[in-house]
């Protein structure tokens, strides 16, 4: 199987700071999966998007997103690529249309077609009271919504996703699932961490479980539980003992 | 806890607070407290010698003084007084905007009263120390060397901080009522902005119109002002006459300050929750039809209008812009003036309008490149960094031309050459502040540009000396072109030792 059919390639992915960030990580993940990567605090998973999203330099390593050296051609791996970071960073000033049309400045979209779907986007997140106001009264939940219409603007293939639905209420987190799944149906790659593992249970199509920066487990829920022994357990309760025996051995 | 004791804990955590924010403005955030308060000490101490410098001559002066000198000191008084309110208004701007605690605060079962009473007395407290602190290396050299009657001038400063904290608090609580919260907060920030310099600009103003000098000593010496002042035993002159040494009036407007903060604290503390809860209500401004401005052109011309556009949004940036631009007033006034052709003191213009560009580039270059408030979204655009640093000081410099533009312009029909020379240094003093805030930029929340100038303190030096190195080296090529050969090898000196520590070198 060629790189290309893979939406993400890490291959021996290595960050250290104070000690190691990422250990040598190998991850692959295929085209319109839907893939959450869970893992204790600490353990490695946003140093890894931020290496994938071009947001940090690895040490070693190689990351190929569809194809594409992103380390070599960061542009290119970028026009293809939306993040979303756990902390809605966007521009208080700007209205979330302004914000969604200037993301679609960036990335060089078509602007007829680019006033259409901000419009949807934002309407479709439950923000279309708020599309005039300036972003600056706006609370967490809002603000990450606006933030994820802007990922989602320039119709990205592979979406990496640190944490989305922390500060999001029942009704907009489930308009967020619903988006994503709606993107993934078309083909596009989603890259999930999150703390709720019944959100990866329900949605994931994989699951990896990162600790101390290195994949100690992955496959579908059922491949996950067949790893464990038990058919009957949770993700939680795999999870738990999963880091559980990473941190014994540690 | 007793009610005494919980008041007390409370202004104990609020001179904590202060205290942290001080240190945090002083150390940019690190956590260098010794160093801070020997800094400060050493600072003090070598203050000593320009206040020596500035006021030794003065230590024999005694009241009743000739009407000019009386005249300058009041003036002088009244600036330091301005100034004070400047900072007040800010302050009390931030403890209604910016703290986070007001919902802890108002939530609590603590009389409300009471906690913005010492919130008021706290901030009064915070803006006179400040005071005191820069007043004291000039009150010591005159107690030092004219006796302890000058002791006064701590009563004088402590009375002037007082009474401006109580008229900064009273000027918010009046923006509050009359023009609503939203607005207070611009409104205040570019009240204070301009009540700051306003007073030295007005002066300059008056100088230029009258004498057609930037001296700003020229109306308050002269004959005019003289004849105008009024009677010596005026109030007017309580100020200056308590700094003298006249104890006995020191402790009346001691006095009268601590009554005047008393009567704005029991009658303005009542209302501080009412106003809080209103902020906290006040509705999200609307944008209608502006997303237009991102709809067509190219990448990096969104990312220049992006910034142009928060630019024009930013109501404390609006200050202090505004700020830059009033001390530009003065000059372009002497231009006016000197069209004429009788003057030769239009050459002095071209080296505060350097030194102006250079500032304001500084700001807006900071601004453009270290404060991004979205840093993941244009760092994972695809467009390299290079281009993004490029529409960023793009973003700079048309901001500059279009301020400096028409006054080059019009200084070509007074002298195309000083107006070329103007033109050439106002590009490079840009382009060098530029360039100091790439070397040394650090990714922050643009909220946080009052405390820019403390996240590198060879940063701010590196602006300063080439602001201040351009503008020297511009108004020596128009009078001694050879030394303005040696400003600026001087001042390219500093730009190259400043490239060489930065950390983008490192």
């Amino acid at each position: 199987m060629t790189s290309q059919l893979y939406a993400l390639a890490l291959r021996g992915l290595t960050k250290r700071f104070d000690r190691p960030a990422v250990d040598a990580l190998d991850l692959t993940i295929r085209v319109g999966e839907f893939y959450a990567l869970l893992g204790p605090n600490g353990a490695g998973k946003t140093t890894t998007l931020r290496m994938v999203a071009g947001l940090l330099r690895p040490d070693a390593g190689s990351v190929s997103i569809l194809g594409i050296d992103a380390l070599a051609d960061p542009v290119a791996a970028k026009q293809i690529m939306a993040w979303v970071s756990d902390e809605p960073m966007i521009y208080d000033k700007l209205t979330p249309l302004e914000y969604l049309e200037f993301v679609a400045g960036l990335w060089g979209i078509d602007p007829r077609t680019s006033e259409k779907s901000a419009r949807n986007l934002l309407i479709s997140l439950g923000l279309e009271p708020h599309l005039n106001e300036r972003c600056e009264g706006f609370s967490k939940g809002m603000r990450q919504k606006v933030a994820l219409a802007g990922a989602l603007v320039h119709d990205p293939r592979l979406i990496i996703l640190d944490e989305p639905l922390t500060g999001l209420d029942a009704l907009s987190a489930r308009h967020v699932k619903g988006l994503l799944q709606e993107r993934v149906r078309t083909g596009c790659t989603v890259i999930m961490t999150t703390h709720i593992l019944e959100v990866a249970e329900r949605m994931a199509d994989r699951i990896g479980v990162i600790a101390s920066g290195r994949l100690i487990a992955e496959g579908t829920l059922a491949e996950l539980r067949e790893q464990n022994g038990r058919n009957d357990t949770t993700l939680e309760d795999m999870f738990i003992a999963l880091v559980d025996t990473e941190a014994a051995a540690a | 806890m007793s009610s005494t004791a919980h008041l007390t804990w409370f202004a104990r955590h609020e001179f904590r607070l202060a205290w942290r924010e001080w240190l945090a403005m002083m150390t940019g955030g690190r956590r260098r407290r010794n160093r801070a308060v020997i800094g400060l000490l050493v600072f003090a101490a070598i203050l000593h010698l320009p206040a020596y410098a500035v006021v030794a001559r003065y230590v024999d002066l005694r009241f009743p003084l000739d009407p000019s000198s009386l005249i300058v000191l009041t003036a002088t008084i009244f600036l330091s007084w301005a100034l004070m309110l400047s900072q007040a208004i800010e302050s009390v701007t931030r403890v209604f905007y910016a703290r986070a605690d007001l919902d802890l605060i108002m939530s609590s079962p603590a009389k409300l009263t009471n906690i913005f009473s010492i919130r008021i007395a706290a901030i009064a407290l915070t803006v006179s120390s400040m005071a005191l602190l820069l007043s004291t290396p000039f009150i010591d050299v005159l107690v030092y060397l004219g006796g302890p009657r000058w002791l006064a001038g701590f009563g004088v400063v402590l009375a002037i901080g007082l009474s401006a904290a109580a008229a900064a608090i009273a000027v918010t609580a009046f923006l509050f009522r009359v023009i609503g919260p939203s607005r207070t907060r611009l409104v205040a920030q570019i009240v204070s902005a301009v009540i700051g310099a306003g007073f030295v600009i007005a002066l300059q103003v008056v100088a230029v119109l009258s004498y057609g000098t930037l001296s700003r000593f020229a109306f308050l010496t002269s004959d005019t002002a003289a004849r105008i002042a009024p009677a010596p035993d005026s109030l007017v002159w309580w100020p200056a006459r308590a700094s003298l040494g006249d104890l006995e009036i020191m402790l009346l407007l001691l006095a009268a300050s601590l009554v005047l903060l008393g009567v704005v604290m029991a009658v303005l503390a009542p209302r501080f929750a009412d106003t809080v809860a209103s902020v906290a209500a006040n509705p999200a401004a609307v944008t209608q039809g502006r997303a237009r401005a991102f709809r067509s052109g190219s990448r990096q011309q969104a990312l220049r209008r992006k910034e142009f556009l928060l630019l024009r949004r930013d109501p404390w940036l609006l200050s202090q812009s505004l700020m830059q631009m009033l001390y530009l007033l003065p000059p372009a006034l002497m231009l006016w003036r000197s069209f004429s052709g009788t003057s030769t003191a239009i050459v002095l213009i071209t080296p505060v309008i350097v030194m102006a560009a250079g500032q304001l580039a500084g700001g807006l270059a900071w601004l453009t490149i270290s404060g991004e408030d979205a840093p993941d979204l244009v760092a994972t655009a695809p467009l390299p960094p290079s281009r993004v640093t490029r529409a960023k000081i793009e973003v700079v410099l048309i901001a500059i031309a279009t301020v400096f533009a028409p006054l080059v312009v019009a200084l070509t029909f007074a002298s195309p050459q000083q107006a070329a020379v103007t033109a050439i240094a106002i590009i490079i003093a840009t382009a060098s502040a530029a360039a100091v805030q790439l070397w040394f930029r650090a990714q922050a929340k643009r909220s946080q540009f009052r405390r820019r100038q403390t996240s590198s303190r060879i940063a701010t030096f590196a602006e300063a000396f080439s602001s201040i190195g351009w503008a020297a080296t511009a108004a020596l090529a128009l009078t001694i072109p050879v030394a303005a050969l040696v400003s600026g090898i001087l001042t390219l000196l500093t730009l190259a030792i400043a490239w060489k520590i930065s950390p983008r070198q490192a």
